[in-house]
C-alpha cells in the first residue's frame, strides 16, 4: 500500500519534471533553432542551388564553391587574403601588444595600474562605427590629422588619400581594428597574470630571476589557455570583420578591400545570388571551425 | 655568482616603461577627445587652423541639429528599446534554459548544454541569408521584433555560459528544503533561485548590452526605413547626409558614444569583470 503511494509519487515527480525542462528550455530553444541552427541548415541546403531568393532555385550542386574559388571576378580569394592579412597582424601586432601590457600591469596592484587598464579597455567599449567615422576624419585628404600633420613636419610626399588610395586602403582598415581591440585582449590577459599564485613569482624571485624571467618562464606558460583564446579570437574576428570595411572604403577602391561578409552583402543586394550568399556564409563557419581546431592544435603541440 | 636577493629593475627601463604607458594612453584617449572638440566646432574651426584644439567657440548648435535634422534622439530611443528588450528576453530565456540544465537531472541535460554552446563559435553572419530571406517574405522587415528576436538568440549561448557558472554556485540543499516544504520546480525558480541570480544579471547584461548596443551588420542589412533605425546604422546615414559638415556627425558620435562611457567611469570594474567572464571558457 505505502509502496504503491511511493511509487505513484515518484512517478508523479517524472512527469513534474519532465514537464518543467519541456517549458524550461521552450524559449531558449526556440530561439537558437529558428535563429541560428535552422537556418545553417538552410544555408548548407541553399549553397547548392543556383537561386535569387524569390524563386525555387535549380540545384547545382558544388558548382556554387568551385566558382567561389576559381571566378576571379567575385573577389573571394581577394577578400579572404585580406582578411588573413588583417588576422597577421591581429596575431603579431596586436596580442604580442596586449600581452607586454598586462604583464607591466600585472606586476602591481595600484591606482596607477589600475587608471592604465580602466583607460586601455576603454576603445573596446566604442562602437565600431563610431571608430570608423573617426578615423574617416583622420584620414581625410583635405582637413584629416594625418595629412595636415604631414604637412606641417614637411612630408607631404608622405600624403596619401588613405581610404581611397589601393596602396594604404587595406593598411588603412588595419590600423584601427588592431588599435581598437589591444585592450580587449589585454584585459583577458590581465586578468590571467592576476590568477598566478603571488607565491611563484616570489620563489622565482628569491632564486634569482629577474622581472621578465618571471614572466616568461612563469607568467606565460600558466596563462597559455589565455593566450589560446585570445589568438582564436583574433583570427576568428579578423574572418568575420565587417563594420569597419563598410565605413571606411565600402570595400573600394575598386573592391580591393572586400573581405567575406561584405562579399556576401553584396551578392544579396547588389547581385540577387541568394545561393552564392549562402555558400559564402557556409564557408566562413567552416574556415571559423577549421582555424579554432587548428589553433587549438597549435597550442598542445607546443605542451610537448 | 648570481646572489640570492631581489633584482632591482633598471631605473632607465622602468621610465621607458612608464613613458610607453602614457603615450599609449594618450593614443587611446585621444579620438574621444578628439570626437568631443569637433562636435563643438564649427567648419571654419575644423577646416582651420584649430583642428585639434579646444573649440574657440562652444557650438552647441550642433548637437541641436543632430538631435533634429539627423534624428538621433529618435535612434537613440531605438537603439535603447531594441537593445533593453533584447537583453531581457535573451536573459529570460538563458535563466530558464540554465534552470533545466543544471538544477533537474535528467539524461540529456550536458549535451543540451553543448548544444547551446555551439553558439559561441558560429558567427552571426552564418544564419543572415536564410534570416533575411524569411524575415522579407514574412514582411518583418523594417520592425523593431525585426533586430530584438535575432539580438537576443545571438546574446543566448553567452548568457547561458555565464548563467551556468552562477547557477552551479547556488547550494542544492536550497532546492531539497523547498522541495520537502512542498515547493513545485516552478515555484522553487521564480521564487529561490531567480532572486539569488541578480549578479550574473548584470554581468550578462553588461555583455549583451555592448554587443546589441553596438552591432552594425544587421541593422544594416534588416532596417531600411529611418524609423527603425538604431544608433550605428543612423551615424552611417547621417554621415551620408552631411558629408561636409562635421560638428553634427561629431555631436552625433559623442551621443552614441558618451553613454556608455560615463557609466563606464563608474562601474569599470563591473563592466571589466563581466567582459572577463565572457570570454575565459574552457
Amino acid at each position: 500500500m505505502s509502496d504503491n503511494k511511493v511509487k505513484n509519487e515518484k512517478k508523479k515527480r517524472k512527469i513534474e519534471e519532465g514537464l518543467a525542462i519541456f517549458v524550461f528550455l521552450l524559449p531558449g530553444l526556440l530561439l537558437f533553432v529558428s535563429i541560428l541552427i535552422a537556418p545553417i541548415a538552410v544555408s548548407v541546403y541553399r549553397s547548392m542551388y543556383d537561386w535569387n531568393g524569390f524563386s525555387e532555385g535549380t540545384f547545382i550542386g558544388f558548382d556554387n564553391y568551385i566558382e567561389l574559388f576559381t571566378n576571379g571576378s567575385i573577389k573571394f580569394m581577394n577578400s579572404l587574403k585580406n582578411s588573413l592579412i588583417l588576422a597577421f597582424f591581429s596575431v603579431f601586432i596586436q596580442l604580442p601588444l596586449a600581452l607586454g601590457l598586462a604583464l607591466i600591469l600585472g606586476r602591481r596592484e595600484s591606482r596607477k595600474e589600475r587608471a592604465f587598464l580602466s583607460i586601455f579597455f576603454m576603445p573596446v567599449l566604442i562602437s565600431t562605427v563610431v571608430i570608423g567615422q573617426l578615423w574617416l576624419k583622420i584620414y581625410n585628404p583635405d582637413y584629416g590629422i594625418l595629412n595636415r600633420f604631414l604637412d606641417a613636419v614637411h612630408l607631404s610626399s608622405w600624403k596619401h588619400v588613405w581610404v581611397g588610395d589601393i596602396k594604404t586602403a587595406l593598411g588603412s582598415i588595419i590600423v584601427p581594428t588592431v588599435w581598437q581591440y589591444v585592450g580587449y585582449h589585454m584585459l583577458l590577459m590581465y586578468a590571467g597574470v592576476k590568477g598566478v599564485d603571488i607565491d611563484l613569482r616570489e620563489a622565482a624571485m628569491l632564486d634569482g630571476a629577474t622581472k621578465w624571467q618571471v614572466d616568461r618562464y612563469v607568467v606565460i606558460p600558466i596563462i597559455k589557455p589565455i593566450l589560446r583564446v585570445s589568438v582564436i579570437f583574433a583570427v576568428t574576428g579578423s574572418l568575420k570583420t565587417y563594420d569597419l570595411v563598410r565605413i571606411l572604403t565600402e570595400g573600394g577602391p575598386f573592391q580591393s578591400t572586400e573581405v567575406p561578409s561584405t562579399l556576401l552583402e553584396n551578392m544579396l543586394f547588389l547581385r540577387n545570388r541568394y545561393g552564392m550568399g549562402s555558400t559564402i556564409s557556409v564557408m566562413l563557419i567552416l574556415l571559423c571551425f577549421a582555424f579554432a581546431l587548428l589553433i587549438t592544435a597549435a597550442f598542445r603541440e607546443k605542451d610537448v | 655568482m648570481e646572489s640570492y636577493t631581489l633584482k632591482e629593475e633598471n631605473p632607465v627601463i622602468k621610465i621607458i616603461i612608464d613613458v610607453f604607458l602614457v603615450i599609449w594612453a594618450i593614443i587611446n584617449l585621444f579620438p574621444i577627445y578628439f570626437m568631443f572638440t569637433f562636435s563643438l566646432k564649427s567648419n571654419e574651426e575644423i577646416f582651420g587652423e584649430n583642428i585639434i584644439g579646444l573649440p574657440k567657440e562652444w557650438l552647441w548648435s550642433n548637437y541641436t541639429t543632430a538631435l533634429h535634422t539627423g534624428n538621433m534622439g529618435l535612434y537613440f530611443f531605438n537603439s535603447i528599446l531594441v537593445t533593453t528588450l533584447a537583453i531581457a528576453i535573451s536573459i529570460m530565456a538563458a535563466m530558464m534554459a540554465c534552470y533545466a540544465i543544471t538544477r533537474i537531472k535528467w539524461r540529456f541535460s550536458r549535451l543540451t548544454n553543448a548544444f547551446f554552446m555551439l553558439g559561441l563559435t558560429i558567427p552571426i553572419q552564418a544564419s543572415i541569408v536564410p534570416v533575411y530571406v524569411v524575415m522579407s517574405r514574412a514582411h518583418w522587415l523594417n520592425k523593431y521584433s525585426t533586430l530584438i528576436i535575432p539580438y537576443s538568440a545571438f546574446a543566448l549561448s553567452m548568457a547561458i555560459l555565464i548563467c551556468t557558472g552562477f547557477m552551479s554556485e547556488i547550494p542544492y540543499a536550497l532546492d531539497e528544503a523547498a522541495r520537502i516544504d512542498g515547493c513545485g520546480l516552478f515555484r522553487t525558480f521564480f521564487t529561490i533561485i531567480l532572486p539569488l541570480m541578480k549578479p550574473a544579471v548584470s554581468t550578462v547584461g553588461i555583455y549583451s548590452y555592448l554587443q546589441c548596443w553596438n552591432e552594425f551588420m544587421f541593422a544594416n542589412v534588416f532596417i531600411s526605413d529611418s524609423a527603425h533605425r538604431t544608433l550605428p546604422v543612423g551615424i552611417k546615414a547621417l554621415s551620408g547626409q552631411h558629408t561636409t559638415d562635421w560638428g553634427p556627425i561629431g555631436a552625433a558620435l559623442v551621443i552614441a558614444t558618451f553613454p556608455t562611457l560615463i557609466v563606464y567611469l563608474f562601474l569599470s570594474r563591473k563592466i571589466q569583470a563581466s567582459f572577463i567572464a565572457g570570454a575565459v571558457k574552457g
